[in-house]
């Protein structure tokens, strides 16, 4: 049993603003829904699966609701932090295989630059054992990086590498927060937030969304858009190992290799990749547990250019990334949008992949430093 | 070193089954709940082994050593408390611990630019003024 071929990503929508001080993460979703059903020519009463991120309550009823889906067969709204729409559309996919829907909405919302507020009380069970001790989102990357760097020799140079690639990528998209093109050594002197990671290895923070659809063969077929094949999927989730946690490496150890075998393809024939850049050390630690390099070599390959769009050795984050482009506090759509827009031979002609036939995105969640969420999901073109 | 600021221990919010643990760093010792069925040592503290799925765990007394796994230096108030919003330049680290755990922690009474991987540290208790104290940890001799 296996999702290959079974469901297509049929259309795709970025939300394109980055800073939304005057709607709510509810009528963000609105929006995004409007933008994906343009895009494939479909009506709101063609949706029987829905799959949502961001918002609060009961989100996936409440969404229903605000939306007014009144058809739907599926409801998912695993919420795994920035990997959650990388997981919903393989959840998406295996459902239209089984046949539990044909037309699933996946859409992700969130305002974390508009929206600051105080955090709800955490009584999730270790969080007595962490937070006390002044932890921070950066903080606990900044400990995978520190260890990444002590066991492989890993250097800020080469972590600097992944926010220069993305930055020469953001220059071609306008609606990227950051399009400035940056060289290594703005990365170095930018201010050090938490040892070693600076400012500028930082993603941006941005309000924003986007949603895909996802849709069973038949119904792909009445679509004039290209179709985007799902040709498999992975997930895992990595915690911190009754203390025996190891920080040199993701989830992604476990999601990518259960991604390829369902495509049945290999790292050496993905011809572009989306990987979740909340900070450039998820960059490095993604591509060696993915098996684009070798353990521990993952700062030699970014550096010197490994990831720019024309003459690097993987083309990753076309569209600037999260590190450039937007990071609405969870980022998974982001790359699948920029994914999809690769096969379908939409990016910007300056980053456009040529023959892109297979495209590799990972999205993570969570916390290096703790736990964490990793998922894999291989697309190609029709034919692929 | 920076002055003599004192770094914020608030106090953890304390959930019933990890009340040993809590009520031991009261008394300046570090408590340690290990599997009676596998002799794992168990870390976040809870009374279930995650090894063997036994809920028989006993909590020993650690030795309050072990050494810096990794570490990092915060300089900048980005907390996810707002008790450490005025903390300034404070050190974040795992230490693995004598007894096999690696614990979140900060590494204390030093100056954080001296803090290295693989450095020796022992255990010390801030105490919260609620009936618990904070383990963490200083640079040690040996």
């Amino acid at each position: 049993m296996s999702i290959k071929g079974k469901a297509f990503i049929v259309a795709a929508y970025e939300h394109p603003d980055r800073i939304i001080p005057d709607r709510s993460v509810a009528q963000i979703h609105a929006e995004n829904t409007v933008g994906v059903l343009a895009d494939a020519g479909l009506k709101l009463s063609d949706i029987d699966g829905f799959f949502c991120t961001g918002g609060a309550g009961m989100v996936g009823v409440a969404m229903a609701d605000y939306l007014g889906l009144t058809n739907i067969s599926y409801l998912d709204s695993t919420a795994v932090g920035g990997s959650s729409p990388v997981y919903q559309v393989g959840h998406a996919a295996a459902a239209i295989a089984m046949g539990k829907c044909k037309v699933a909405l996946v859409t992700l919302a969130n305002r974390p630059r508009s929206e600051v507020g105080p955090r709800s009380v955490n009584t999730s069970p270790e969080t007595s054992f962490e937070l006390v001790y002044g932890t921070s989102t950066i903080g606990m990357y900044a400990l995978a990086a520190q260890r990444h760097m002590y066991e492989f020799g890993t250097t800020s140079e080469q972590l600097a590498w992944v926010k220069v690639a993305f930055s020469e990528h953001a220059q071609y998209n306008p609606h990227a927060l950051l399009q400035k093109p940056v060289t290594v050594d703005d990365v170095l002197s930018s201010p050090m937030l938490s040892d070693p990671l600076h400012r500028m290895d930082t993603c941006v923070v941005t309000d924003g969304g986007g949603a895909v659809i996802v849709a069973s063969p038949e119904v792909a077929d009445q679509i004039k858009r290209p179709k985007v094949k799902i040709m498999g999927h992975g997930e895992a989730p990595k915690h911190s190992d009754n203390g025996r946690i190891d920080l040199t490496y993701t989830g992604a150890r476990w999601s990518g290799p259960r991604a390829f075998a369902e495509a049945g393809v290999t790292p050496g024939d993905i011809d572009y990749a989306s990987i979740y850049d909340s900070f450039t050390i998820t960059v490095v630690e993604t591509l060696e547990d993915l098996g684009f390099c070798e353990k521990g070599k993952g700062g030699q390959f970014v550096a010197d250019g490994g990831l720019r769009a024309r003459g690097g050795k993987l083309p990753v984050n076309t569209d600037g990334g999260g590190l450039c482009n937007n990071h609405p506090g969870m980022g998974g759509m982001m790359k699948i949008l920029e994914g999809v827009r690769q096969v379908r031979g939409e990016a910007h002609p300056m980053v456009q992949v040529p023959e892109c036939d297979l495209v590799l995105v990972h999205g993570t969640g969570g916390s290096l430093g703790t736990r964490m969420a990793s998922a894999t999901l291989i697309l190609g073109t029709e034919d692929a | 070193m920076l002055g003599e600021r004192v770094l914020p221990a608030p106090a953890p919010f304390v959930l019933p089954e990890v009340k040993p643990f809590w009520d031991g760093t009261a008394e300046g010792r570090l408590l340690l709940p290990r599997c009676d069925d596998c002799q794992q040592v168990i870390w976040y503290p809870r009374p279930f082994c995650p090894s063997c799925a036994s809920t028989k765990v006993s909590w020993i007394p650690a030795s309050g050593r072990g050494s810096i796994y990794s570490y990092t230096v915060n300089r900048r108030g980005q907390a996810d408390l707002p008790a450490y919003k005025e903390a300034g330049l404070y050190v974040l680290a795992y230490v693995e611990l004598d007894e096999g755990p690696r614990m979140m922690t900060n590494i204390v009474d030093c100056d954080p630019e001296s803090v290295r991987i693989g450095q020796r540290v022992q255990v010390v208790f801030h105490d919260t003024g609620e009936g618990t104290a904070l383990p963490r940890f200083r640079p040690a001799s040996d």
